[in-house]
């Protein structure tokens, strides 16, 4: 089940006017709940309401058409499963769009550090290092798209998407094309997706604490609010003492990071390591960031929204599944829904305060 | 020109635009004759560029009449005055770089047929054009990014002449423009008004004017208040006393006449170069003085201030604060060294547009509330209230997006953020403070700022107004062509004397 792929070339449309002034980033909205003082209600918790909404028609349509297999434990579990390689990416690809930039390479560092940590040498040292090294694998890779955007001044689709073929051509070349499996004495990997903890699979409360951490990171930090001032005025957080180049790197390598947890859950899923892991999830990753509500052009943007942008994805995966339908319908609704959602964002960035 | 004095190519009569907060124009009157060069003259703020701009239908205005070529016209927007005759050279050329001279000059109204351009056609037209101008040398199909400032000048102009303009309006022509480049565009601009065609020439070089104008238009405050003055033969004093002495009363809060040698000196400058924007620049700043930088729009004034700031980095020279050398070219050094910048472009250079109020103020500080990275935002918000409370930001209320905010109040939420830690800030820089901001809450940013200064923190401020340079700034330094040529105490300068220093062409 975990190799349905759930998305196609859709390439998601930024909105382009956004500098709507009753709209606001994460950190920033929970900052205005607390002053109170009749502020106007943020366009961010009606959006997250809309996901919501969304949701739960999704919920209702699969309750309709599949009434016995989709109001079930292990389907609901199966979402869960489902959405957390792509959650975990997500989380890191919401940083690093909200600080004004674009990760491509998510999908091929993931598989990159999925084959290095499953090559018969890493295998050897138990799953520790394996699961250690995956987490390496991604961050260095992050650091190196990191150092070129940042230090070597590239434009950030270009450098991720120079990693994302490099990483590719890489992990290819460590496979040898071939699919690595991971040895039985290091089935505590597996034991990620075997294993539950009041009845879901540990994977899941890896997705989970990945996404809280996140959520606090984005919201609660320093780090996390310098993010939004890099993304939403690059020459405004320069001239306000931040090191742009250095907060820039970060993201990146932040988002490396999260490939890398998310190698180990791709592993835990499917006990191998392959080059063609995590094909086209950059799509799937950014299309869910920006259903969620975060601008493509920086500055504004939230981790709850990227989480309910996943779910409502593999959501749909799922329905279509259960009711048989063609993965090529599956691509048209969802390309669909990015522009609905792209489109009712607009809308809620224009109307008054 | 003839004495016959012909009938005027173009009248206005009682134009009035009204920007929020900002009475623009104010009842401007100008007649145009055609084949004269009619300068309009006036200091930043006066409404030239509004005016300009009304002219080519890019603003429309509130109340007011335009009659160009005997007939009333609404320009109802670029396209309309383009088609009217009327053609604007705007001093940022308006050229696409990754297109060439041809497609350039024809742009917006393409030589095509079935939407297929005609290339060949529109080369030889842009040769033909080009010819006329002079610069028959300037190939139509080279891309216009390769070009020089003075070739895209002529490209430019070669555009207004594609659209049979009988009206080119030229904003600072010269100002992107080496000496001899300087001579051509008057040749150039004599032969299009021999040809009949009138032009609205815009410059701050009086010495210009003399050479190329025929009649003189001076705006103040959005007025006109001298209309079609002999560009040759009326005296510089005359044209300098027109632009000063304006109606707008600037309320200066008092000075505190203490001897301010003795303070401790917090900020020195030595010998600072940035090539192509100033040279071997050198000065001090003391606890408590207010320092003031006077000077046009590109003579390296706001470059001065952010090379000081570490937001450029010098070819050579220093910056020390308290006797200790800054990191060159770092703002995160400056800021940790207790400096605070205000810079010229609110929007694009200050504020964080999708912010609120609260996240604006506390982005410099954010360390200030944090354990190992961990934000207390109780504290945070705190101090942001205290400081929304000490500077009287209205409305008071943090949670509000900052860009629904007036320009004054914006501007007070970037002083705010360098005063929530009032005593780690030793030294404000001030580019431009009252950019967009009305009159009132000008007299409110100026009581701030002397309040600072009587606090003890060092402040280094520029402005296009020489009045507000000199009501506020202890000490002035005139900067004129990336040179300081004058250094004196504000009580001893006047308005006309320093606009007499920052506009001294070669030859005047």
């Amino acid at each position: 089940m975990t190799k349905t792929r759930h998305s196609g070339g859709t390439t998601p449309q930024a909105p382009r006017k956004g500098a709507g002034p009753n709209e606001r980033g994460g950190a920033l909205v929970s900052l205005t709940r607390k002053a109170g003082n009749g502020a106007p209600a943020g366009v961010g918790e009606i959006r997250h309401l809309g996901l919501v909404a969304a949701l739960v028609l999704l919920c209702a349509a699969g309750l309709i058409t599949e009434p016995e297999n989709f109001a079930t434990s292990g389907n609901a579990v199966g979402v869960l499963v489902l959405a957390a390689t792509i959650g975990v990416i997500s989380v890191g690809q919401t940083f690093v769009i909200i600080g004004g930039g674009i990760d491509l390479s998510v999908g091929s560092v993931m598989a990159l550090a999925s084959v290095w940590a499953t090559t018969v040498a890493t295998q050897s040292y138990g799953p520790a290092v394996m699961a250690m090294c995956a987490i390496l694998v991604g961050t260095g890779s992050g650091v190196v798209t990191g150092l070129l955007i940042s230090y070597g001044r590239m434009v950030p689709f270009i450098a991720t998407l120079a990693m994302l073929v490099a990483a590719r051509g890489l992990a290819q070349r460590m496979s040898d094309r071939r699919t690595q499996l991971i040895r039985p004495e290091n089935d505590a990997i597996e034991a990620l997706s075997t294993t539950k903890l009041l009845g879901l699979p540990l994977l899941v409360y890896i997705f989970a604490a990945v996404a809280v951490a996140g959520w606090l990171l984005l919201n609660r930090t320093t780090f996390g609010r310098r993010t939004f001032a890099v993304g939403g005025n690059r020459e405004a957080a320069r001239l306000a003492g931040i090191d742009v180049r250095r907060h820039t790197l970060l993201l990146y390598a932040l988002s490396g990071f999260c490939c890398g947890i998310a190698a180990i859950i791709i592993m835990a899923l499917t006990t191998t390591g392959s080059s063609t892991h995590g094909d086209l999830y950059e799509l799937d990753a950014i299309a869910a960031v920006i259903i969620g509500g975060t601008l493509l052009t920086g500055g504004r943007g939230t981790i709850t929204g990227s989480i309910l942008g996943v779910l409502i994805f593999t959501l749909i995966t799922n329905l279509f599944i259960l009711n048989g339908l063609q993965t090529s319908d599956q691509l048209i609704a969802k390309g669909v829904i990015i522009v609905i959602a792209v489109l009712l964002q607009r809308r809620g960035l224009r109307s008054p305060a | 020109m003839g004495s016959s004095a012909p009938e005027p190519l173009l009248v206005m009569r009682g134009i009035v635009k009204q920007f929020p907060g900002v009475r623009a124009l104010d009842g401007v009157d100008l007649d145009v004759r055609p084949g004269e060069v009619h300068c309009l003259l006036g200091q930043n703020g006066a409404g030239k560029s509004t005016l300009i701009k009304v002219l080519a239908g890019a603003h429309q205005p509130d109340a007011g009449e335009i009659v160009f070529a005997g007939a009333p016209v609404r320009l109802a927007g670029p396209t309309a005055a383009m088609r009217a005759g009327i053609a604007t050279i705007y001093q940022e050329l308006d050229l696409v770089d990754g297109l060439s001279v041809a497609e350039n000059i024809f742009l917006g109204h393409e030589k095509a047929t079935f939407g297929f351009t005609r290339r060949g056609d529109a080369e030889r037209s842009a040769r033909e054009l080009l010819g006329r101008l002079g610069h028959a040398e300037i190939p139509p199909r080279r891309e216009v990014g390769r070009l020089p400032a003075a070739g895209k000048q002529v490209v430019s102009m070669a555009r207004a002449l594609s659209h049979d303009a009988r009206l080119i309006v030229m904003d600072e022509p010269s100002a992107a423009l080496a000496h001899d480049e300087v001579d051509n565009l008057f040749r150039i601009i004599r032969e299009l008004t021999g040809a009949g065609v009138a032009v609205v020439y815009i410059s701050h070089r009086l010495e210009e004017i003399r050479q190329i104008g025929d009649r003189v238009t001076v705006l103040k405050d959005g007025r006109a208040v001298a209309a079609g003055l002999p560009a040759r033969t009326t005296s510089t004093g005359e044209i300098v006393s027109l632009m000063t002495g304006r109606d707008v009363e600037y309320v200066f809060p008092e000075r505190s006449e203490e001897p301010r040698g003795d303070r401790p000196e917090i900020l020195r400058v030595e010998s600072l170069t940035l090539p192509g924007s100033f040279e071997d620049v050198s000065f001090t700043v003391r606890a408590g003085e207010i320092v003031g930088l006077a000077g046009l729009v590109g003579s390296g004034r706001s470059e001065i201030l952010e090379t000081v700031y570490g937001a450029r980095r010098p070819a050579r020279g220093r910056v020390l604060v308290d006797g200790r050398p800054v990191r060159p070219g770092d703002t995160g050094a400056a800021v940790r060294r207790g400096m605070g910048m205000a810079p010229e472009e609110r929007k694009s250079q200050a504020l964080l547009p999708a912010g609120t109020v609260a996240a604006n103020i506390s982005v410099a500080g954010l360390s200030r509330y944090a354990s190992f990275g961990w934000l207390s935002r109780r504290r945070e918000l705190a101090d942001v209230r205290r400081q929304i409370e000490a500077l009287d930001i209205r409305p008071p209320d943090p949670g509000r997006p900052v860009v629904t905010l007036s320009g004054g109040n914006q501007q007070k939420v970037v002083l705010a953020r360098w005063l929530l830690g009032t005593a780690e800030l030793r030294l404000l820089i001030l580019d431009e403070p009252t950019r967009g901001v009305d009159v009132g809450a000008r007299a409110e940013l100026y009581a701030l700022i002397r309040g600072l200064a009587g606090r003890g923190i060092g402040v280094l401020l520029v402005s296009s107004e020489v009045p507000e340079v000199l009501g506020l700034a202890d000490r002035v330094l005139v900067v004129r062509e990336g040179r300081v040529v004058h250094t004196g105490a504000a009580r001893d300068l006047d308005e006309a004397a320093v606009l007499n220093m920052i506009m001294e062409g070669s030859a005047l």
